[in-house]
């Protein structure tokens, strides 16, 4: 089959690889018919994610059709259409018997501190993701869904993570109404995120990045307040000014591990590999928030420790949430949002690339050319 | 008024948000969240029919994180470790907590080593790395490579200089030294 390979930092290309084989009982085979790249794609690709190695395949956004089924499978069948959360999950252990899914202690033996992901390095469990025509897809009883017959593929690719990503940061923000919420980052997740905070009741969402096309996008599409950093001395101390000098009620940091806006992070996180991720959206949250406020992270940061201004976090009494998003818990309420109108997540995608291209797709979504904000990845079977 | 105990006004009513927004307040109750409380025991939703999942056969030796009683009931077999990489891998699986910054930082040097291991070993075959096609350059010149960075006033552009450098230099660096050592060799035969 053909699959995107990492072939080590900033370079990707397509291989013929074997195709993957059922190794559980619980094991599907799907054949994917759409795939997208994840911003926290671009960590792996610029070499931050520790244990990433030469000749994975990466890609946790993707749909497609069940091709195999193994003999343990009893809830799908060869031929369904499926959408596959990014999380891999055993459904029974003690984290996901709680309904956190991400966090599933049965399915990555290289660490603790983080469930599986599709495609995600071996500190993620070491599964190849579905950026290939064929993936594995482990306990397919219990994170694949049928596809509803009504929903467009471009809108069910983005449920299996960005969307279901930033709703999930929005109801970590324990949004109340009339909330002031901010969200840095206006790429994919940090879109939804301010999208979803009006469904929770927001008063005001303001929306701070640095990419002028991704802020009018903002505008248009989550009707946010926008504000590019570049154009203030000190952003924190504008987001005083429009909040009354009080801060916002809940901060969202929809940015990460490789935030702009202060090179010397920049330089030893992004670079050097000095630090986990570059902190400098989460420590704008940490002192954009007002006192007593929420921050939530939905930005994916790496397992080596980042430069953050605890000291502040603690003295101004926040509440700090995270988690990676369990994704098929977000889903019923999601697709009740989506057949009721209020969200149309396809209207973000800006690019549709071709498998055999996906080198490209990697530039253009890492340079953030082209007006980039989501490229999909489509394969010869879709 | 933030000096007082008044809060600064929204300029927007709840009402008008509503009108304006589609699905304003459609989750508005804070208790009525899909991921609210947090730790929401999962009655039948997951699809399950095991108490412990059934074992996935281990076809080699999988490393694992210390923090773990045993190799985890399903994995991912991307990849298996090999040459110096693997076992500085394997190194620091077996030796090193997930607490421990050198178990990180390991992995990461053997990032990098996999990363040289694995452009070696493909010049003996016959498609070797192309760092041309492999990073996608070439749609600087048909993705608007140059307006869409000047002008723009992006905070990342300053750093995009230092990209090709961390990319090719490596490669520069290689070729060099594999050329000073051709005639070093050369030199030693014409002695």
């Amino acid at each position: 089959m053909r699959a995107m390979v990492y072939r080590g930092p900033y370079k990707v290309r397509v291989e013929e690889k074997d195709m993957p084989a059922i190794e559980h009982p619980g094991d599907a085979i799907v054949r994917v018919t759409l795939a997208a790249i994840c911003g926290s794609d671009l960590h792996l690709y610029h070499g931050m994610m520790p244990d990433t190695r030469v000749g994975m395949t990466f890609g946790h956004e993707f749909i497609g059709v069940v091709e195999e089924v193994g003999s343990g499978v009893r809830n799908l069948k060869r031929g369904d259409r499926v959408m596959v959360p990014f999380n891999v999950y055993c459904g029974t252990c003690w984290f996901c018997a709680r309904g956190l899914y991400s966090n599933c202690h049965n399915v990555n033996p290289n660490a603790t501190a983080v469930g599986g992901i599709y495609g995600y390095s071996h500190t993620c469990g070491g599964y190849d993701g579905g950026q290939a025509e064929f993936v594995r897809v482990p306990f397919a009883d219990v994170g694949p869904t049928v596809i509803p017959g009504w929903m467009d593929d471009e809108d069910a690719v983005l449920l299996t993570d960005a969307l279901a990503t930033g709703y999930f940061g929005a109801q970590l923000g324990d949004i109340v109404e009339g909330d002031v919420v901010v969200v840095f980052g206006a790429g994919p997740v940090g879109l939804f995120a301010a999208k979803s905070a009006w469904l929770m009741g927001a008063g005001r969402v303001i929306v701070i990045d640095h990419l002028e096309n991704r802020l009018e996008k903002a505008r248009t599409f989550a009707h946010a307040e926008t504000y590019n950093f570049t154009e203030y001395d000190d952003i924190v101390v504008h987001l005083k000014k429009l909040t009354g000098h009080l801060g916002a009620d809940v901060a969202i940091d929809a940015v990460g591990a490789e935030a702009d806006g202060n090179l010397t992070q920049h330089i030893t996180s992004s670079k050097l590999k000095l630090q986990g991720g570059s902190p400098v959206a989460l420590n704008w949250c940490i002192d954009g928030v007002r006192k007593g406020g929420t921050v939530s992270v939905m930005g994916a940061y790496g397992p080596m420790f980042s430069a953050v201004k605890f000291g502040d976090a603690m003295n101004k009494g926040l509440t700090l949430r995270m988690n990676q998003c369990p994704v098929k818990r977000q889903w019923p309420r999601l697709f009740e949002h989506i057949r009721n109108g209020y969200l149309k997540p396809s209207d973000i995608v800006t690019h549709r690339i071709p498998l055999e291209h996906i080198a490209e797709g990697y530039h253009i979504f890492s340079a953030k050319l082209d007006g980039c904000i989501k490229p999909l990845i489509v394969t010869d079977a879709g | 008024m933030t000096y007082t105990s008044e809060r600064p006004p929204i300029a927007e009513s709840s009402e008008s948000l509503r009108a304006r927004i589609p699905g304003w307040g459609a989750d508005l109750d804070p208790k009525d969240r899909p991921s609210v409380p947090k730790l929401q025991w999962q009655d039948d939703e997951s699809g399950a029919h095991w108490e412990f999942p059934e074992r996935q056969p281990e076809k080699w030796p999988r490393e694992r994180s210390i923090e773990h009683e045993f190799l985890t009931p399903v994995f991912g077999t991307s990849c298996p470790p090999k040459g110096l990489s693997g076992a500085m891998r394997k190194f620091s699986y077996r030796k090193y907590s997930e607490g421990r910054a050198a178990h990180w930082l390991l992995l990461l040097a053997a990032d990098r080593v996999d990363a040289w291991e694995s452009h070696l070993r493909s010049f003996a075959t016959l498609r070797p790395d192309n760092p041309v096609t492999e990073t996608g350059v070439l749609s600087e010149f048909t993705r608007h490579g140059f307006s869409s960075r000047v002008g723009k006033k992006r905070a990342d552009v300053k750093h995009h200089l230092a990209d090709p450098i961390i990319i090719a230099g490596p490669w520069v660096l290689a070729a060099g030294l594999a050329y000073s050592a051709v005639r070093k060799v050369l030199g030693w035969r014409r002695r």
